[in-house]
């Protein structure tokens, strides 16, 4: 919302040196924040002055552009030429060439002479173009910073204006004001006038505050007035569609009377392009009053009006142009020849204001504000008007608000007020609560006396009676949002002022600070960026082929089936919640490649959405109810599984080259191995098996699973072709694991192994199996065939080539044996090892090297 | 190569004799002389070979010595002994004092520059948006507080109904909500993280004082000061008697750990369908760039009684306050990141920078 401050001061005791920054400053103290301040004349020197063209001479150029060369009056005949400077004409007559076609030698512009800087830094001297020295410029709205208008240079009079030659520009569009503008809450729909922000400036001053609409007395209602009937049959939630419609009539409108220059230059500055007198006029009262107002041209209504609901299938044309087919909940205002405007919202193309309308039918209307938003949103026709009314508008104000624009009207345009006064609806039930004077004092901590409180809630236009213990307070008609207790006591610390609320530190419960899976999460974090590896935090926004193809770490055989789309995606393309981490961790992989950082090991613990059978559940709870176990139930039913995962990749090498040191390339294994560290950093052994997933090397994918055989993950590398398609490094590896599936794994407590303190006896194998034997497999047989003597064993080489058959391979182990109670033999330890290799062999076909 | 001094035709005949004692110190001597000559410890090697191997002169006296009378083998043992004693002494010196220069040798020989070492591994790093989450939760965890999380995908009741929000208010609005296809589904990315707040109520009951951390969503377009994807914080303190002036302390307790002991804390009146009365928060900080100033920080206020009551607490019993923060916009005025898009594109300097710590 801005306000222009000369329009507030009308109003409201603004000291007259007071600036936008200082109204700002005193209006954020009762909750209005500080959006922009708007001061047209900041980069804007003149002189710039009221110019007649005297001769227009059009000069075809060889670039096919037409350009005009002009003479053009700047002082008035006769009169001294008192500016001096470079490129200024003592005779007051300007030589200047001007690109623009849209004025004609008579027409007045605005000049802006040698000396003037424009918006932008924009200096104007005279200088040699075109054969000729152009000294000066006819401007644009928009060179001038007022509005985006480029169509062509500032003709006075299509404004409706005229001036003397020589008229200050800065005086004539009220350039030397300024406006500050303001956020409006939802809540306070009465913020979106000058009369309301005017009493809140006297909120926040403690100055005094004339109402606008104490200005104005409406004649009273008669039934000589056009007709209009309030017809809403079909109500939502039980709200009438409209409960009030003032109509009046202004006859003999001159339909060329031009809006008077501080109209425009308030409306300017409000932010509103002029546009006629009948608009501006109306658009002048919503700013002042936040009454909407919608003037109809009263001699091309038919009949009597009706406010109903839209009937199956009826359109309308709307003021923008367009051809609407409205909704059976649309509230619209109708005649005899059907709807002619979107009640609220916009008007009708047919009965508009013309530059012929003489008859004015001004509507002055209060509509339910849900039927209005639900209208806004289904035909995307955000307006000034639509804003206002659906956030509510004062019911008192709209005879007030017709009065004052008829009033403009006879002023303006010569208009007179027919006879008759519409004024039909009723007013709805006020809202009264009933206060306790002490609760203000025990939610807020401050203490406000009895009479403190009373004194605030009448200030803020709130009727209060005494009603012994408790205060019976009706909220003030513009106050919507006033409603129960608790918006009382806003009322009464926002005037007092928040600035006066102590602190004092509440002292919580014992609490158990942070839960295991919350500092075992922090844990493996910690682990993965101590291995090397950078955090990274991912958009979970994926296409649907990135789904398919990289499915859930938990189903690696096959892509997820179900995925969660959303209905308003930022990008269509990525328009579904991610069913794994790698496709946005591999996207981050290949964007710090391409930046030059080809070495690169990245990880990330976020959430995958995982739907079930059902999608969501119905919402019809209402507000300040708890629903019922089995309604929460429902509820969390529907919502998907959304499992933490951790997932890792890694590109290029494990580190930079350096003196003396190769770095070696990160390859399968490396997944593999940060798979694990995860697993052990919250004390589960993951087991690694051969795994299969459609986006990683057939040969080279592990299968990570728990203990008890879940599978929870796989790791290796990706697939060549698929790397080398989204322009990815070369042999890059990942991981991902479902994380919460592994913290439930956790053990509750870990139980001790007792340390023996005799020698180890140390023994290797090597055994030949067929080259599709794992060698997980067989050290899982050697570790069980060996008994309880093994203290580990380990694979430390796998060979093949001579010596060893075709289609075979040598896996090598180190096996330790240690015994708990004494040294062992030479013997002891060699038979636990021939026991090993000997399931080795039964199970894996295992043949001693 | 043996001798057999029986035989009588041994083929390394003595050069010197054992009982001549001038010519075994003579030897000796000679010894000594190329023990002290050895530069290094390859030629002392040498010279004792020499000197003291299988057919050095001295050796071979002392192994005649078996093959001489009686009567002279006592004086003949003797001078040999002697002989044997310089030398074996001599050597261990010698070879003490070269072992000594080849340790030292190598040592010197051995320096590298420490300047040109490899990092020989990638350095890894935390991001700074966990970093700083984790020291929040620290800094309420220390106050008694729980850490509360809930669904990133979240049901419209918990979102909006639960907090307050009416079917039709402009306020829904303003949240630019993702929503989920189909509509019906009722389900959307949560907006903020207070659907966290009515969880840990229902859950817990009162009192409760909880934070909550988590990604929230809105269908902002990414650019430097936006993003889609975003992290709140957000605390809820339900108990009896709370008051404003207790949000107002939490608040300037928090500020003060997160931005040293001047940061304060400023309320000014707002909205929040969820919260009556409402307040913007705005955080003093004296080392903002650009000089000291008021950061608008984040949204507060005391717990609205319909959404005490949706979630199960008597509002005549209790009373609460909440409070929300952005974490991007915290780490962006507090470390001074200038680009929201730095913190979601995934560039490893960007963490790496931070390290671990924040």
């Amino acid at each position: 919302m801005r306000i222009p401050l000369d329009w507030l001061r009308e109003f409201a005791q603004v000291p007259a040196d007071a600036t936008a920054e200082d109204v700002l400053a005193d209006l954020v103290t009762v909750g209005f924040e500080e959006e922009d301040v708007h001061r047209p004349a900041d980069g804007l020197t003149g002189p710039l002055v009221v110019g007649q063209v005297l001769s227009k001479e059009p000069e075809p150029q060889k670039n096919g552009k037409t350009i005009n060369w002009c003479q053009v009056r700047v002082v008035p005949e006769g009169a001294e030429q008192t500016l001096t400077g470079e490129g200024v004409e003592p005779s007051g007559v300007q030589g200047i060439v001007c690109g623009a076609q849209n004025f004609e030698a008579g027409d007045k512009v605005v000049v802006c002479l040698p000396g003037a800087v424009l918006p932008g830094d924009f200096r104007i001297s005279p200088r040699k173009t075109y054969g000729h020295v152009s000294a000066g410029m006819m401007a644009s709205m928009r060179e001038l910073g007022l509005g985006d208008d480029h169509e062509g240079i500032i003709v006075l009079s299509d404004l409706g204006l005229d001036a003397e030659v020589g008229t200050d520009v800065f005086d004539l569009f009220g350039l030397r004001e300024q406006a500050a503008e303001v956020n409006v809450t939802p809540d306070r729909s009465y913020g979106f006038s000058i009369r309301g922000m005017a009493r809140e400036y006297s909120h926040a001053t403690g100055t005094a505050f004339t109402d606008p609409a104490a200005g104005v007395t409406p004649p009273a209602a008669d039934d000589a007035g056009p007709s209009v009937t309030l017809a809403d049959e079909a109500p939502i939630y039980g709200t009438d569609g409209c409960d009030r419609f003032v109509a009046r009539v202004v006859e003999g409108v001159d339909p060329a009377a031009a809006t008077p220059p501080w109209m425009a230059a308030r409306l300017r500055l409000a932010g509103i392009r002029p546009h006629s007198l009948a608009v501006d006029v109306s658009n002048y009262v919503m700013w002042e009053l936040g009454q909407p107002l919608h003037f109809y041209d009263a001699d091309r209504l038919t009949g009597g009006i009706t406010v109903r609901r839209a009937a199956a299938g009826e359109t309308l044309r709307t003021l923008d142009d367009k051809e609407r087919t409205l909704d059976p909940e649309d509230l619209v205002i109708a005649d005899e020849s059907g709807a002619i405007g979107l009640a609220g919202v916009m008007g009708g193309a047919a009965t508009e204001v013309s530059e012929t309308t003489t008859r004015v039918l001004i509507e002055s209307a209060h509509f339910d504000p849900v039927s209005i938003a639900r209208t806004r949103r289904r035909h995307r026709l955000p307006s000034e008007a639509s804003k206002r009314n659906e956030r509510g508008v004062d019911w008192e104000i709209a005879d007030e608000a017709a009065e004052r624009a008829v009033q403009l009207l006879v002023e303006l345009a010569g208009g007179t007020p027919a006879a008759g006064v519409t004024d039909v609806g009723e007013r709805p039930a006020p809202v009264v609560v009933e206060l306790d004077p002490e609760y203000p004092s025990r939610r807020i901590g401050v203490d406000y006396p009895r009479e403190r409180v009373v004194e605030l809630l009448e200030m803020l236009g709130a009727q209060v009676e005494d009603a012994g213990n408790v205060l019976r307070v009706t909220a003030p008609s513009w106050r919507h949002d006033l409603r129960v207790p608790e918006d009382y006591v806003e009322e009464v610390a926002r005037l007092d002022g928040f600035d006066r609320i102590p602190a004092t530190l509440p002292v919580a419960p014992p609490g158990r600070g942070l839960t295991r899976a919350q500092a075992q999460r922090r844990r493996v974090a910690d682990v993965l960026a101590g291995g090397g590896l950078t955090e990274v935090l991912t958009y979970p926004f994926v296409s649907e082929a990135q789904n398919r193809l990289f499915g859930s770490a938990t189903e690696a055989e096959g892509a997820a089936q179900r995925m969660v789309r959303l209905a308003n995606p930022i990008s269509s393309e990525f328009g579904w919640l991610r069913t794994s981490l790698l496709p946005n961790l591999l996207e981050a992989v290949r964007r710090n490649a391409s930046r030059g950082f080809k070495d690169v090991a990245l990880y990330e613990v976020g959430a995958v959405f995982l739907p079930g059978q059902t999608l969501g559940s119905p919402s019809n709870e209402p507000i300040g109810v708890q629903p019922s176990a089995e309604t929460l139930d429902g509820l969390q039913a529907g919502i998907p599984d959304q499992p933490r995962h951790v997932a890792g990749a890694f590109a290029g090498h494990e580190a930079a080259p350096g003196a003396g040191f190769t770095p070696r390339a990160f390859d399968w294994q490396d997944p593999i191995a940060a798979a694990l560290a995860v697993g052990r950093a919250v004390g589960v052994e993951l087991t690694v098996s051969q795994g299969a997933h459609q986006a990683f090397h057939p040969g080279r994918t592990a299968e990570l699973s728990l203990p008890d055989g879940t599978a929870v993950g796989v790791a290796g590398e990706l697939l060549p072709a698929w790397l080398e398609a989204a322009d990815m490094p070369a042999r890059t590896g990942a991981f991902e694991l479902d994380l919460d599936a592994v913290l439930a794994a956790s053990a509750e407590r870990v139980v001790a192994r007792p340390l023996s303190t005799y020698p180890a006896s140390t023994q290797d194998v090597a055994l030949v199996v067929a080259s599709d034997v794992v060698a997980g497999e067989v050290r899982a047989t050697l570790a069980e065939g060996a008994g309880d003597l093994l203290e580990d064993v380990a694979l430390f080489d796998v060979y093949e080539g001579t010596g060893v058959p075709e289609g075979h391979k040598s896996l090598a182990f180190t096996l330790r044996f240690r015994a708990p109670d004494r040294t062992l033999t030479a013997d002891e330890a060699s038979e636990a090892r021939a026991a090993a290799t000997a399931l080795a062999a039964e199970r894996h076909g295992a043949v001693q090297r | 190569m043996t001798s057999s001094p029986e035989s009588g035709a041994s083929v390394d005949a003595p050069q010197i004799s054992p009982v001549d004692a001038a010519a075994v110190d003579a030897a000796v001597e000679a010894a000594l002389a190329a023990f002290a000559a050895a530069a290094d410890l390859d030629e002392l090697k040498a010279a004792r070979l020499a000197h003291t191997g299988d057919r050095a002169p001295l050796t071979l006296a002392n192994k005649s010595i078996r093959t001489l009378p009686k009567d002279q083998k006592a004086t003949a043992g003797k001078t040999m002994g002697a002989a044997r004693g310089r030398i074996t002494k001599a050597l261990a010196a010698r070879t003490e004092v070269l072992e000594a220069e080849h340790a030292e040798r190598m040592l010197r020989e051995e320096a590298v520059d420490v300047t040109a070492a490899a990092a020989r591994r990638l350095t890894g790093a935390r991001h700074p948006l966990s970093l700083l989450q984790e020291r929040v939760s620290d800094i309420f965890v220390g106050m008694g507080w729980e850490i509360a999380e809930g669904p990133e995908l979240e049901h419209d009741w918990f979102n909006f109904n639960a907090l307050n929000f009416p079917p039709d208010h402009p306020a829904r609005e303003m949240q630019d909500t993702f929503f989920v296809e189909p509509r019906e589904s009722n389900l959307l990315l949560r907006t903020h993280t207070s659907p966290v707040q009515v969880r840990s109520m229902l859950e817990r009951g009162a009192p409760v004082y909880v934070l909550c951390p988590g990604r929230t969503f809105r269908t902002d377009e990414l650019d430097a000061t936006h993003t889609p994807v975003f992290h709140q914080f957000e605390g809820l303190a339900v108990d009896r008697g709370l008051t404003m002036a207790d949000l107002r302390g939490t608040l300037e307790s928090f500020a003060r750990q997160m931005f040293g002991p001047e940061a304060r804390i400023r309320l000014r009146p707002n909205f929040f369908p969820f919260t009556e009365p409402s307040a913007e928060m705005d955080v003093w900080q004296p080392q903002a760039k650009g000089g000291p100033q008021w950061i608008e920080w984040g949204g507060c206020g005391m717990v609205h009684p319909n959404v005490l009551r949706s979630a199960g607490i008597d509002p005549e019993e209790y009373s609460g306050f909440a409070f929300g923060m952005g974490i991007e916009r915290t780490l962006m005025f507090r470390n001074d990141v200038p680009d929201m898009r730095d913190m979601i594109e995934g560039d490893v300097r960007f963490s790496q920078h931070f390290g671990m710590e924040l």
